[in-house]
């Protein structure tokens, strides 16, 4: 099993609910995100194109923070997750320089904290708090080894990138475009 | 009293005396299960939901509030089975957790008073307020009648307030939602429909196959459902037309972006009539069926050629027919949508008239995908005395406008102003949940009404611009605190929902139910308030329509089987419209009788000068009004507004990304703040953007003060709708200053 996170750029609206939702949900202090929303224009007026993306940490498959994370704190948990342990964490920030999508942040308490794909959620059978807020139904989840699962689906069906490709930490969030 | 005293003062006697927050208090113990080891610190006390609907904006979605045992909100999430949200609120919704957690909020009963020469507000308490507000409302009704006090209001506590002012016998009622934002598409469609649009919009986003938004920015402006239901039509391949000066978010989604000139809509409305009639497009079937002086629309619009509309419009002509085409191939499934903040440039009623129109061309109303026949619960009134009769009230204040079907704020504000032939003297107001300084232009009107007023008392949760103009402060606890009136509104079936309290008010905030019935007492008018708590009557009225308090309190929503009868038009089956000739108004006899355009005609409006860039505004989608700026889970998304310029613009006034610049209309208005410069190719040339409500100047609203600039207060000019009284507010154009232009006046 491995989760995986699509989101439709065609479909969102850009209005940042996934990230009030993980606030509330996660606690996330205020002055702090786990996710957000990029807007990118091309094109000059009137001939544009626009492109909303709700961003966050990728869970990658080669994940760079957890080989550089010197107390083992960060770390690959089930389904592909990358966890941080807070109290393993030294807050040395290492795996925050080691992220190509800026993704970790250094939380006020003195730990790195990330987005968890909401796994506290998940044990409980729900979806991530995004993803079960998000007003466009924009965003999907699931576990992409199922060939039957609506990510594997959408995924065959559509056209899609990730995230600095470049960088060959294989994300396990896409856009379909 | 003398009258220096309404001058704005900014709240500055609020002691300490507020209950400290309590702080999420979540302890540290990790589970033993691997995926706990490292989820974060997190693992929280056992939570229980509580019935509520949303009051961060007007589209009510009912949610769960979600607190913990230390009787702390910890979030919201829609209720799935509710039909304004389906389960998913939208940021503002998602963020009301914000609202209650605000340290900013008013916290006591304030009194405007004299300390040291100086004015101050002084805390009070509760009884020392209402019987103060009592007092002086009585003193008005004594000297002048009833109904020289008047409601000004939004949202839910207003309707506990109307109440009171309907028992007291005034009738001086209105809300800047109707004169301010979408009257005039009530007028528009009423008078072609026989129908208002009403709220939330009957548009059958889900359905339809070609939705047509005219400068309606669906998606930054999150009306939740409507935005649910368009993400399901672009995934059934639904066509998407967007006219808009600016590349908004939905024109990204859009199959066809035109993007307009502005001030030219009604131009392009009716070259797409003549399109539809002249290319034999429309829907003849329908037409003849259901339409009322469809020869004489024919023969207005012939003129109206697309190579006629190019030259107003800047929309290229094989652009206008094809997107005419395109409406036409889906139709009837074809919505051009309403609209909701539709007051722009004054004939903005003949503009949504021509919207109904072309509707109706394509045969929308009443059919799949396009407009369906809402239907909403009536809620029976709780038992009490007949409401005594007011000499006068809204109406023959806005007497002037014969189609004007609710108060209109700015006659409000006019008939406030004292002077020597004042026919209907407005002596004090009550403002409830209506930031009236952002939320209505000319703010000099105002300024003067309040020189005049004897009284004025405002009701709200924060310390909004308009409580500085207050002589009583009423502390409003938040929805998320308290009950209020049930909801109750048209939808495909009728629903109702329940706002029961998550928790205690904090501070020493109160229910409007509550100042309401106290008020009440006080003047006399118990007999209207015939009950203990609020409880009461919100269990006998849902007794009445089979349900019970008990009941909504575990499901917060009821949704109803229909009885008015089928959601569309059914074929073969005779329909009456509820119009004059019970038809689709083509031709308003109606209008033609008053002397007024019986169909709508185009009429050019200014455009700005040579340096003038005309102002236009709108929704970010993390706020609502001017109310959710100090929000801290929303203000920490975005927190000021910037102002919107073409890369042109910004060469030719040597502007750069974030540089803060002042702002000044043609009437010499200077912004009150900085804003910062966002060069995008999403808006035009000849246009700057900015969203609404931002630019608070009071100093209490700590995350809000100064941070970018009030549309609002930019607007000194307004045209108004003949029809209904709407003040349109595209009238301003503004030239930008890279120094504070003000500043250089006072050295």
């Amino acid at each position: 099993m491995k989760y995986a996170m699509v989101i439709d750029t065609l479909k969102c609206v850009g209005c940042s609910d996934c990230v009030v939702a993980c606030q509330t949900e996660n606690k996330v202090p205020v002055g702090y995100c786990r996710d957000w929303v990029t807007e990118s224009v091309n094109g000059s007026y009137p001939q544009l194109n626009l492109e909303l993306k709700s961003e966050r940490c990728n869970q990658c498959d080669n994940a760079p923070c957890v080989r550089c994370c010197p107390t083992g704190a960060s770390h690959k948990a089930e389904g592909g997750i990358i966890l941080v342990t807070a109290d393993e964490c030294i807050g040395c920030g290492a795996c925050i320089a080691s992220c190509p999508y800026d993704a970790r942040f250094q939380h006020p308490d003195g730990y790195v904290d990330k987005c968890t794909f909401c796994a506290h959620r998940l044990k409980e059978g729900q979806l991530p708090a995004c993803v079960s807020v998000c007003p466009t139904k924009c965003m999907y989840f699931g576990d992409i080894e199922d060939p039957t699962s609506k990510v594997s689906h959408l995924l065959k069906s559509r056209k899609y990138k990730v995230l600095a490709p470049e960088a060959g930490t294989k994300p396990n969030v896409y856009y379909l475009i | 009293m003398n009258n220096s005293r309404r001058s704005f003062i900014k709240i500055s006697a609020l002691g300490a005396g507020g209950v400290a927050l309590s702080s999420a208090a979540f302890s540290a113990i990790p589970l033993n299960d691997t995926i706990n080891s490292g989820v974060s610190k997190i693992k929280p006390l056992p939570l229980r939901r509580t019935a509520t609907y949303c009051e961060v904006c007007f589209w009510k979605c009912a949610a769960w509030a979600y607190s913990d045992e230390l009787g702390s909100i910890q979030k919201i999430i829609g209720n799935q089975n509710d039909p304004h949200c389906f389960g998913r609120l939208c940021p503002r919704g998602t963020g009301g957790v914000g609202m209650y957690s605000d340290k900013d909020r008013l916290k006591k009963p304030l009194i405007r008073t004299e300390i040291n020469g100086k004015q101050e507000f002084k805390e009070a308490s509760w009884k020392e307020a209402l019987n103060l507000v009592a007092e002086k409302m009585q003193n008005i009704k004594d000297q002048y009648g009833p109904e020289s006090m008047a409601l000004i209001k939004h949202g839910s506590p207003g309707s506990h307030l109307e109440h009171l002012f309907k028992a007291f016998g005034s009738d001086t009622i209105a809300e800047p939602a109707y004169a301010q934002c979408r009257g005039p598409r009530e007028t528009g469609f009423g008078l072609t429909f026989g129908s208002w649009v009403g709220s939330p919009e009957p548009t059958d986003i889900r359905d339809t196959k070609c939705l047509v938004l005219i400068g309606s920015h669906l998606g930054e402006n999150m009306h939740n459902s409507q935005v649910q239901e368009m993400s399901d039509a672009i995934d059934n391949g639904a066509q998407i037309i967007t006219v808009d000066p600016r590349f908004s978010t939905v024109a990204s989604k859009s199959q066809y972006w035109l993007p307009i000139k502005p001030s030219t809509d009604i131009a392009l409305l009716l070259s797409w009539m003549h399109v539809l009639i002249y290319e034999d497009l429309y829907n003849k079937e329908y037409v003849e069926k259901y339409g009322h002086g469809f020869e004489a629309l024919k023969k207005h619009v012939k003129p109206f050629s697309p190579e006629w509309a190019y030259g107003i419009t800047t929309i290229k002509p094989d652009q206008i027919r094809k997107t005419a085409r395109t409406m036409a191939s889906a139709a009837p499934s074809t919505i051009v949508h309403p609209g909701r903040h539709v007051t722009w440039y004054g004939d903005d009623s003949q503009r949504a008239r021509a919207v109904a129109i072309l509707n109706g061309l394509l045969g929308s109303w009443g059919n799949r995908g396009g407009f369906y026949f809402k239907e909403k619960i009536k809620i029976p009134k709780y038992p009490h005395p007949e409401y005594p009769h007011p000499k006068w009230g809204w109406k023959e204040i806005g007497e002037k406008f014969p189609f004007a079907e609710m108060g209109n704020t700015t006659e409000v504000i006019k008939a406030s102003i004292a002077s020597e032939d004042q026919k209907y003297p407005i002596k004090g107001w009550f403002v409830a949940g209506t930031n009236l300084v952002a939320s209505v232009p000319q703010k000099n009107l105002i300024e003067k009404a309040a020189e005049s007023l004897d009284f004025i008392v405002v009701m709200d949760t924060m310390p909004m611009e308009i409580t500085g103009y207050a002589d009583v402060i009423l502390p409003e606890c938040t929805y998320l605190e308290r009950y209020d009136g049930l909801r109750s509104s048209p939808n495909r079936e009728p629903s109702v929902a329940l706002r029961a309290p998550a928790v205690e008010p904090l501070y020493n905030t109160k229910p409007a139910w509550w100042m309401a019935k106290e008020l009440g007492n006080r003047l006399g008018l118990s007999a209207y308030f015939d009950y203990e708590t609020i409880e009461e009557v919100l269990d006998w009225q849902l007794k009445q329509i089979g349900s019970s308090l008990e009941e909504m309190k575990k499901i917060g929503v009821k949704n109803f089987k229909r009885k008015s009868g089928p959601l569309y038009l059914q074929k073969g089956k005779p329909y009456e419209f509820p119009t004059q000739s019970g038809k689709i108004e083509f031709y308003s006899d109606e209008l033609a009788s008053l002397g007024l355009d019986p169909m709508p005609v185009y009429t050019p409006h200014e455009t700005p000068n040579r340096g003038y860039y005309r102002l236009n505004y709108g929704r970010s989608p993390m706020h609502t009004f001017s109310r959710t700026i100090n929000n801290p889970n929303l203000s920490d998304l975005t927190d000021e507004n910037t102002l919107w310029v073409n890369p042109k613009v910004a060469r030719i006034e040597n502007l750069k990304k974030g540089q803060e610049v002042w702002l000044e209309n043609q009437d010499g208005k200077v912004s009150q703040f900085p804003i910062k410069v966002r060069v995008t190719e999403r808006i035009r040339w000849d246009s700057v953007y900015m969203y609404h409500g931002f630019g608070h100047n009071n100093k209490k609203l700590s995350r809000a003060h100064g941070k970018g600039i009030s549309d609002t207060d930019m607007i000194t000019r307004i045209k108004v709708d003949p029809l209904m009284g709407g003040t349109g507010m595209r009238g301003n154009f503004v030239k930008i200053h890279i120094e504070n232009p003000a500043k250089e006046v006072m050295i």
